[in-house]
């Protein structure tokens, strides 16, 4: 069985984000940019299948801007087989959103044809959670999103997901969408000589007009605003001050 | 211009609080329709109708809808959405699995997790774990959304909608429910309580996570914890307050060895009063706290629950 799986290059989790002085959006320039985090989740899960004999290749698919590349080649490096890019804009602050990236997935599949598509459940710049299940919409697929655990047999996979009550466990007939939460898996790091590797591996490099799909938002942004400061708080020197200054503010 | 709102409704339950807060949202966009589906859903429908501002209630019962399974209650929606404008949900964990699917069978974009109506087509949501607050203005025919819950006030009761029985969409069949790991307490729901207190990696074990709890008992209120203590094991998955987990935005927020990574602060840095405990005086939850005491939480936490 195939897997691809779906990564997003997006801001470095740990760079403090700035709103652009214009409100159009973050600024992205010059800043440190990675692999989504869900979706290194995603790429370890299908190594780790790989490793167990489930899958036998692993296709990493990256939409957006070139430089995307370089987070394909990460996943490359950790243990995906081969790559594809598909350039989608040029525009480092263009968000591709999920339902175009989702139309795009949707013929790569279709030439593709893999058994399994994780994905990480949401991408941590736009926080929108939705191109999995878009994705499994548009494929008529099964899905199952916020995977803590994932258990491929056969024609089936059973995947325990993480929801408000606690924990759901459901059984999904393949091929399937399954969307990643934090604690599938702890993703490995690559090691230098398979960094050095993943140099060599396949990437093909596609546009989304290939596809024939047309990638314009349907959402248009106004604005993009910092969030509202709280007013800086005080220091309390003990417990029994602590109880005082609740009291006074009517919390306690 | 009508909208469909998808209620949340757990083990033939209305999620009363949750649902009550997306219908505030929803009353803004036009005459609200809820949709009550599940296995059974009549009672859950019943509760909805009693809630000021529901014009009307439909109400789906069938096995296919039961555990609130993607694929069934999509087509469910779907089906409906040509009589409807809007199609809204509080921001569940079900309901961000489900609404997504019915935008794409629509062909139209979600927006989620929007924290305020500006429009009837324009929205604000937090994007980068809350570090922006974009405005979206939608060209699509029909707007699908999820309602962050903790930024609106729950509709008050009093309304008397009619309610109308429908039948479910064809289940697809692609998915089966297996079990539910559904851990019960008898404290307040973490999403709609007054006051939480949460813990952190500085908690150090399961064991000591009682601290916590005993903490919580004593305030009547709802436990949270920050990833960190979730990944290692000392709270249960569904306690994470965060970008990825629960939004809060309590009167009273507690938070007990948890260094305050920005992920942390996007689920409750909206709560009214936010303390700090924490033996490292450089963590950055004390930015966001009205009142940090730095301490060591296994002589702090106790005292506290005793003077209280």
């Amino acid at each position: 069985m195939k897997a691809l799986v779906p990564v997003k290059r997006v801001i470095d989790y740990n760079v403090k984000v700035r709103v652009k002085a214009d409100g159009s959006g973050v600024d992205l320039a010059n800043v440190k940019m990675s692999m989504n985090p869900f979706d290194e989740i995603a790429v370890e899960e299908a190594i780790r299948l790989k490793e167990a004999g489930k899958v036998d290749e692993i296709v990493a698919v990256s939409i957006g801007v070139k430089q995307a590349q370089e987070t394909l080649r990460t996943a490359l490096a950790m243990g995906a087989d081969r790559a594809i890019l598909v350039v989608a804009t040029d525009d480092v602050h263009a968000d591709i959103e999920p339902l175009a990236v989702a139309k795009i997935l949707k013929a790569i599949v279709d030439e593709e044809q893999p058994g399994l598509v994780l994905c990480g459940k949401q991408a941590i710049d736009n926080d929108m959670n939705a191109t999995g299940q878009m994705l499994s919409a548009l494929l008529g697929w099964s899905q199952a999103t916020f995977a803590s655990e994932v258990d491929v047999e056969g024609n089936s996979a059973k995947i325990t997901r993480e929801v408000d009550g606690g924990l759901q466990t459901i059984s999904v007939k393949m091929p399937a969408i399954v969307t990643v939460d934090l604690r599938l898996n702890e993703p490995r790091y690559a090691s230098l000589p398979n960094i050095m590797k993943a140099k060599k591996k396949p990437l093909d490099e596609k546009s989304a007009a290939d596809y024939g799909v047309d990638v314009s938002p349907r959402l248009e942004v106004v604005k993009t605003e910092e969030p509202a400061q709280r007013a800086a708080g005080i220091t309390v020197g003990s417990v029994d001050e602590l109880i005082e200054k609740l009291k006074e503010a009517g919390a306690v | 211009m009508a909208v469909l709102l998808l209620a949340e409704v757990t083990g033939g339950e209305l999620a009363m609080d949750a649902t009550a807060k997306a219908v505030t949202a929803a009353q803004a966009l036009g005459d609200v329709t809820v949709l009550a589906a599940g296995a059974s859903a009549a009672a859950a429908g019943d509760a909805a109708a009693k809630i000021a501002g529901v014009s009307k209630v439909l109400v789906a019962e069938d096995a296919s809808l039961g555990h609130r399974l993607a694929e069934p209650t999509a087509a469910l929606i779907a089906s409906l959405a040509g009589d409807y404008e809007h199609i809204v949900a509080p921001a569940t964990t079900d309901a961000k699995n489900i609404l997504p699917r019915v935008a794409a069978l629509l062909d139209v974009m979600i927006i989620s997790d929007a924290t305020a109506v500006v429009d009837g087509a324009t929205f604000e949501r937090p994007i980068y774990a809350g570090n922006a607050i974009q405005t979206m203005k939608s060209s699509d025919a029909k707007k699908v959304i999820t309602f962050r819950t903790a930024n609106f006030d729950a509709a008050g009761e009093g309304g008397s909608a009619s309610v109308e029985t429908i039948s479910a969409a064809d289940n697809p069949g692609l998915s089966e429910w297996v079990e539910n790991k559904v851990a019960k307490s008898d404290r307040p729901e973490l999403t709609s309580a007054g006051i939480v207190v949460s813990g952190g990696r500085g908690v150090g074990s399961e064991e000591d996570f009682a601290l916590i709890e005993t903490l919580a008992d004593k305030l009547g209120a709802a436990v949270g914890a920050s990833r960190a203590a979730v990944d290692s094991g000392y709270a249960a998955n569904d306690l994470q307050v965060g970008q990825t987990g629960k939004v809060v935005a309590p009167e009273l927020y507690v938070a007990v060895g948890i260094s305050g990574a920005i992920q942390h602060l996007a689920g409750m840095k909206d709560s009214k009063v936010i303390v700090a405990i924490n033996k490292d005086e450089e963590a950055p939850i004390f930015q966001v706290a009205d009142f940090g005491l730095v301490a060591d939480l296994f002589d702090a936490v106790p005292e506290l629950t005793q003077k209280l």
